[in-house]
């Protein structure tokens, strides 16, 4: 069985020692390979430098009153300093790459090697957007070959590829419904939104000038439907649901949702955010929706973050293809060509989201992950991360309080019945998860249930590192009834840096870099 | 008279004459966490019962706060701007949120007061 993730290193004796004992205080407050890291400006120099610049010629100073008469403030820093400085904050970081990191809602699953092969190949990773359309045919055939897996899978006739990100995505569908409804001079004032939505749902919604209405949840921890059809007018512009939702759990009722939504002249918005899913089981356009971003971060496996640019493409219906924004690509006998203006366009565009046409780096990632899958492969993800949240579930619920009765989706949610009593809190039994070497699961979300812990594992993890996991999740549980507080209260312990203070983080966020003004401070 | 009343969403309302003084109960606080940032109206608007009237950020999340009854903002705890840690210290007292001249003084009538929320409370539980 595969246990390197949670072998132990040393010897539960050697271990206890070491974090124990007071005299193992090193000369320099170093621990053998953990070492403190400073930040660059502390450890620079003035005397170091890590390239020989020539002496500038001599030249009369043309700046005036311009030129500078402070130092400029770059850390004198030399090579070696610069690589191991950020090697080291690297290994501080825990990354999908690192290990297990069921973060529910997030979708953290591997991010094949392949995908990064193919986007690097020149041909597409080395592209200026502004080059003649004539160079780059194959580009342009691959974002329009990606459309159409999108079209297929969602079953939508049209896709936006140009958004940034999901929640960009979703500013983009939401545009998108407006610029219907104000097409046919309706002026709708009111988005419904469950309860149990993403946080940038409402925040959407209220972007595009809407207000917002809270749909509430049935006990089951899905959409009320009575309660929909009562609120259901005719100010009602939009509903956006997440489907699965938050809860892990299929809005069973939606096409009904849809109907009655369509019959009062609504639009029906669903966040993708979920798609992983149902991704080769269920299309979109079969439940009625009329807009969906796809975050290809989450369902096709290109890297989440990491300050790179994201893509949330949004697969439109036939009632709003006419409005999605600029710009798309068309093929003909001629090859491929975008459509950059709207003169050109077949439809009325709502506009641009971009300057350019979306994230090439992203595209050839989703691409390259969909087709070294196949519709058979894609269809398997779907029910593998279904399988594995519904292992996670049954294996924990003996331990864990499901927060719902039956089966899940794609992640399953536990309520903090489990602790009742205990003096422990979801979030001290999240922060001893990372003792365990695990990155800990979504807590406090979603809000309809008390101490919310929402665990994803997606279909990357094996069945051994499932089981790891709920060896940890167990053991910690049997701690927390044995009435070990002070162990979850002091977690976590095997970090560079113990529990944060995350209150005064938030109150008093230090935002600036500042000089240590004394010995005693810098230390 | 001073009257205090509860909603069921955990704001109470101190009534004296035609004002209003509003907060979050113990319970609430309690829920939220540690308060970080506390959204607090314009003086001068007016409020329908159940509006937003201010918004509490803690380290678990963001909610609302509703107004109890209609009315108009006539003051608000400036500060709880610097220390919102007063909302989680003295949630009854100091950490009061705003106060409202009180539109209709019947509506106070469909609120609950102490005994009705503790028992509430204990239904939550």
């Amino acid at each position: 069985m595969d246990r390197s993730q949670g072998r132990k290193s040393r010897t539960e004796t050697e271990l206890d020692a070491v974090m124990t004992d007071d005299s193992a205080e090193t000369a320099i407050g170093h621990r053998g390979l953990q070492l403190e890291e400073t930040l660059s400006f502390e450890q620079g120099s003035p005397d170091r430098c890590g390239v020989d610049l020539p002496d500038p010629p001599k030249t009369g100073n043309r700046l005036g009153g311009l030129a500078r008469k402070e130092a400029i403030g770059l850390p004198g820093l030399s090579e070696p300093q610069v690589v191991r400085h950020f090697t080291r904050l690297s290994q501080k970081n825990y990354g999908i790459d690192s290990g297990f990191y069921p973060l529910g809602s997030c979708t953290m699953k591997h991010n094949p090697r392949l995908n990064e092969r193919m986007a690097r190949l020149p041909g597409f990773a080395d592209l200026h957007p502004l080059q003649p359309e004539s160079t780059v045919q194959g580009a342009l055939e691959l974002i329009d070959t990606l459309a159409h897996w999108l079209k297929t899978l969602t079953g939508l006739p049209a896709v936006a590829l140009s958004p940034a990100a999901g929640a960009h995505g979703e500013l983009c569908g939401m545009m998108a419904i407006r610029a219907a409804l104000e097409a046919r001079g309706d002026s709708r004032e009111v988005v419904l939104v469950p309860e149990s939505a993403h946080g940038t749902n409402p925040a959407t919604a209220a972007m595009c000038g809407y207000r917002v209405e809270t749909i509430a949840a049935d006990d089951g921890g899905r959409v009320d439907v009575a309660a929909f059809r009562e609120r259901m007018g005719p100010d009602v512009a939009a509903l956006m649901l997440t489907n699965p939702n938050t809860c892990g759990l299929f809005e069973r009722d939606i096409i009904e949702i849809a109907e009655i939504l369509h019959a009062g002249g609504g639009l029906f918005y669903c966040d993708g955010a979920n798609f992983n899913a149902i991704v080769g089981r269920v299309r979109p356009a079969d439940l009625g929706i009329d807009a969906m971003h796809i975050n290809l971060h989450k369902t096709f496996s290109t890297p989440h973050g990491g300050g790179g640019p994201g893509a949330g493409p949004v697969a439109f219906s036939e009632a709003l293809a006419p409005f999605v924004p600029l710009p798309y690509v068309v093929h003909d006998r001629d090859g491929y060509r975008l459509v950059e203006h709207a003169d050109d366009a077949s439809g009325t565009p709502f506009g641009r989201l971009k300057a350019f046409h979306g994230q090439m780096g992203m595209f050839t990632r989703a691409l390259s992950y969909m087709m070294s899958h196949g519709a058979d492969g894609l269809r398997q993800v779907a029910e593998d991360a279904v399988l594995n949240a519904n292992y996670l579930l049954a294996r924990l619920s003996p331990t864990v309080t499901p927060a719902f009765p039956g089966t899940c989706m794609h992640e399953c949610l536990f309520d903090d019945r489990f602790l009742k009593g205990t003096g422990v809190s979801t979030l001290d039994f999240a922060k001893a998860l990372i003792d365990e070497g695990f990155h800990p699961m979504t807590m406090y979300f979603p809000l309809v249930v008390h101490g919310a812990l929402l665990m994803e594992p997606t279909e990357t993890e094996s069945k051994a590192t499932l089981d790891l996991f709920v060896e940890a999740v167990e053991s910690l549980a049997e701690r927390a009834r044995a009435g070990e507080v002070a162990y979850f209260q002091g977690a976590p312990r095997f970090t560079p840096r113990g529990r944060l203070d995350e209150t005064a983080a938030a109150r008093r966020p230090v935002l600036r870099w500042k000089e240590p003004e004394s010995a005693e401070e810098a230390a | 008279m001073s009257a205090l009343r509860f909603t069921k969403d955990h704001e109470w309302i101190r009534v004296d004459g035609d004002t209003g003084t509003v907060g979050i109960s113990d319970y609430a606080q309690e829920q939220l966490g540690d308060i970080v940032f506390v959204d607090l109206p314009d003086v001068g608007k007016s409020l329908a019962k159940g509006d937003e009237a201010a918004v509490v950020e803690s380290v678990k999340a963001a909610s609302e706060i509703y107004a109890p009854v209609n009315g108009e903002v006539a003051e608000v705890n400036q500060a709880l701007a610097d220390e919102p840690a007063k909302v989680n210290t003295d949630p009854m007292g100091e950490g009061w949120f705003l106060k409202m001249k009180i539109a209709d003084a019947a509506e106070l009538d469909e609120l609950m007061d102490e005994a009705a929320y503790d028992a509430y409370l204990e239904s939550l539980r």
